[in-house]
């Protein structure tokens, strides 16, 4: 009896339920397809077109009715999201609405990174890294924290010095304050000068090789200058054989293999060549001293080395002991090799040197 | 570039500057609403009305402007750059298309999207009279009718719209703030755009029961002309930077079952060297201590 009746009272109570979800269900045979990030919602069930041509408020009261179906399944989904009391117990209620999935296209393009300068450049090579400077320094005459530069700096207003030495070697009659004058202009020049080139240079790396090879109002730098010598002396008819040179011009080999590492010399050519060059070998195989320079060998490791472990170590933190000491770790070091280590400094830097 | 050997003197002219200049996290787009040569009543209703439910993010320019925005698309690129807006709202009439409306989009404040339509019916924010919606609302978008996804153009006069009426994105949004809903319908050849004030009502349970109002614009199209971006130029559009994928949590992955599993990486452990809780009986004798040690013992032998 009891079971009986505990069964009817739970029927009755899903009954309830029922009803009270009547009032928010809705019917459709295809499902919407919703993106909460844009409060979007898109139903793919063809409209009744029939009941939508003639025109007149029954058309407003379908599209009325459909509008009311539609909203109401997005609000349902709306309110399923995560909803918290903002601001304490009495705020309104806020949901927390998921990423926007619809993809829509952008308003700019991405922002590109700008390609690093002429001191970043050598600073990543040699491992630099920028020391944290303190904001305000010590001024001793007027015993206060002072900036480092700018209102009141720590070293006194530079435009009312009083005082300028004549240093050791200078000529007297000259003019010590226009020559600070004057080498302050010149710095300031050459700053805005390198700011420039670097931007040049950027925008050209960004932009590929410009259509016009040389800039016209004559503000060429060197290699500009020197490709489009190069090209105007190979497009004559010849193509640059019997161009004169400059005095100084370095003779250029003429590549006609147009970039080919390796070259063989044709088998019946110059016979005197052939044997000297044959008797050159001959004495380089029986002579003792190594042909390899073991010093030169060894700068171009070191660098090499230099800028991967700069390039490596890039993201990574850095030790504090500086080039030497990082040197002084590294593993492996034969005795032989660190011996020749101590003569690179006179002689210069094998291979690529400074060629950009 | 000019603009990157002219530095700007003034941080007012920097922040308008970086406000303008190409972000991973871009701003809410800005709509401009242009009247043409000869654009008459209807037309400069619309865009006013428009205009009042996209304020604002939207401009309206009060003199008219003679271009031909199908022809020559040169004085919209000039006034987007101007007004740094990516989307457009162009209105105007002649005797050929009347109540004519362009609404196009930009991408690098070049013309990526432009769909011409025409307003066949219009009922102003002002004809309805009753309570509307405060300005700024973020209106809810729904699209009816499968001619949005068959037909390209309606798929890409779609993406306009949802561009166009969007606002700003929101991580948050108040439940009883969703005031708002407009409801665009595609049949027959034509589009239906109906604006409603939603008013929630108690239901039996949590979800409140959805009533309509009629409110704000409502507007019946049809659509004439398109001038559409090419496949790359509008897949070049859609590209999003790397540094917006959010990052993946590594050594953590979920099981079907919702169990979250998580990955310790260890080093080789010397387990006759491990810490172990301390049981008195296990303890090594010192006798034996030493006959493992070989004599050396370094420690003091306690006595057992």
């Amino acid at each position: 009896m009891a079971a009986v009746r505990v069964e009817a009272v739970l029927a009755a109570a899903e009954e309830q339920e029922a009803e009270k979800r009547r009032s928010i269900t809705v019917e459709k045979e295809l499902e919407l397809e919703y993106d909460l990030g844009n409060l979007l919602a898109v139903d793919r069930n063809p409209p009744p077109a029939a009941a939508l041509r003639g025109a007149g408020p029954r058309r407003e009261a379908l599209l009325r009715a459909l509008a009311r179906d539609n909203t109401q399944l997005l609000v349902s989904r709306l309110w399923e999201l995560p909803a918290e009391r903002a601001g304490g117990a009495g705020g309104p209620l806020v949901a927390q609405l998921p990423e926007p999935t619809f993809r829509l296209p952008r308003e700019k393009p991405a922002p590109k990174p700008r390609p690093p300068t002429r001191w970043e450049q050598f600073a990543r090579l040699k491992g630099i890294r920028r020391k944290k400077k303190t904001s305000l320094v010590w001024d001793e005459q007027a015993k206060e924290w002072r900036r480092r530069w700018g209102y009141r700096r720590a070293g006194g207003d530079p435009s009312r010095a009083w005082l300028a030495e004549v240093p050791a070697g200078a000529d007297p009659e000259e003019d010590q304050f226009a020559r600070l004058r004057r080498e302050k202009r010149e710095r300031v020049a050459r700053n805005e000068l390198n700011r420039l080139r670097n931007l040049a240079r950027a925008h050209r790396a960004g932009s590929a090789v410009p259509a016009a090879p040389l800039h016209p109002t004559g503000h060429q730098d060197r290699d500009e200058l020197r490709r489009v010598a190069r090209v105007a002396r190979v497009s004559t008819a010849s193509l640059g054989r019997f161009q004169p040179r400059l005095p100084k011009e370095p003779a250029e080999p003429p590549s006609r293999s147009g970039g080919k590492k390796r070259r063989f010399q044709p088998l019946l050519g110059n016979l005197a060549a052939e044997r000297s060059r044959q008797l050159e070998l001959l004495r380089d195989m029986g002579s003792k001293k190594p042909v390899l320079d073991i010093t030169r060998a060894v700068n171009k490791q070191l660098r090499q080395e230099e800028a991967e472990a700069a390039a490596a170590n890039k993201g990574k933190k850095q030790s504090k002991r500086g080039k030497r000491g990082r040197r002084q770790q590294r593993p492996g070091r034969s005795g032989k090799k660190s011996g020749a280590r101590r003569q690179p400094q006179q002689q210069k830097p094998a291979g690529g040197g400074r060629r950009k | 570039l000019i603009s990157c050997y002219r530095k700007p003197k003034t941080k007012r002219a920097k922040r308008f500057l970086e406000k303008r200049e190409p972000k991973l996290n871009e701003n809410t787009k800005n709509a401009m609403l242009i009247k043409g040569g000869n654009a008459n009543l209807t037309v400069t209703e619309v865009l006013k009305d428009i205009y009042a439910v996209k304020k604002p993010f939207a401009v309206l320019y009060k003199r008219k402007n003679i271009t031909r925005p199908f022809e020559d698309q040169t004085s919209l690129e000039f006034f987007s750059k101007k007004s740094d807006c990516s989307l457009f709202l162009f209105g105007s009439h002649n005797k050929k298309r009347p109540n004519n409306l362009i609404i196009g989009r930009m991408f690098d404040y070049h013309v990526l999207d432009m769909i011409e339509l025409g307003i066949e019916k219009f009922v102003a924010l002002k004809d309805i009279k009753n309570s509307k919606c405060p300005e700024g609302t973020k209106p809810m978008l729904v699209f009816a009718g499968d001619m949005f996804d068959v037909n390209e153009e309606y798929r890409r006069l779609k993406s306009l719209l949802i561009d166009f009426f969007r606002g700003p994105t929101v991580p948050n949004i108040r439940l009883a703030g969703l005031e708002y809903v407009l409801h665009f319908t595609a049949v027959d050849g034509k589009i239906y755009m109906r604006s409603y004030k939603v008013l929630l009502k108690k239901s039996g349970c949590k979800i409140p029961r959805i009533e309509l109002e009629e409110m704000g614009p409502s507007l019946d199209l049809v659509m004439r002309r398109t001038h559409l971006a090419s496949d790359d130029l509008y897949k070049l559009s859609l590209k999003q930077p790397k540094g917006l994928k959010p990052k993946k949590k590594k050594n953590i992955s979920h099981d079907a079952l919702g169990t979250t599993y998580g990955r310790i990486h260890m080093q080789k452990q010397d387990l006759s060297k491990l810490q172990t809780r301390k049981m008195k009986g296990l303890k090594k004798r010192p006798a034996e201590k030493s006959a493992q040690d070989g004599g050396a013992t370094p420690k003091k032998l306690k006595s057992a």
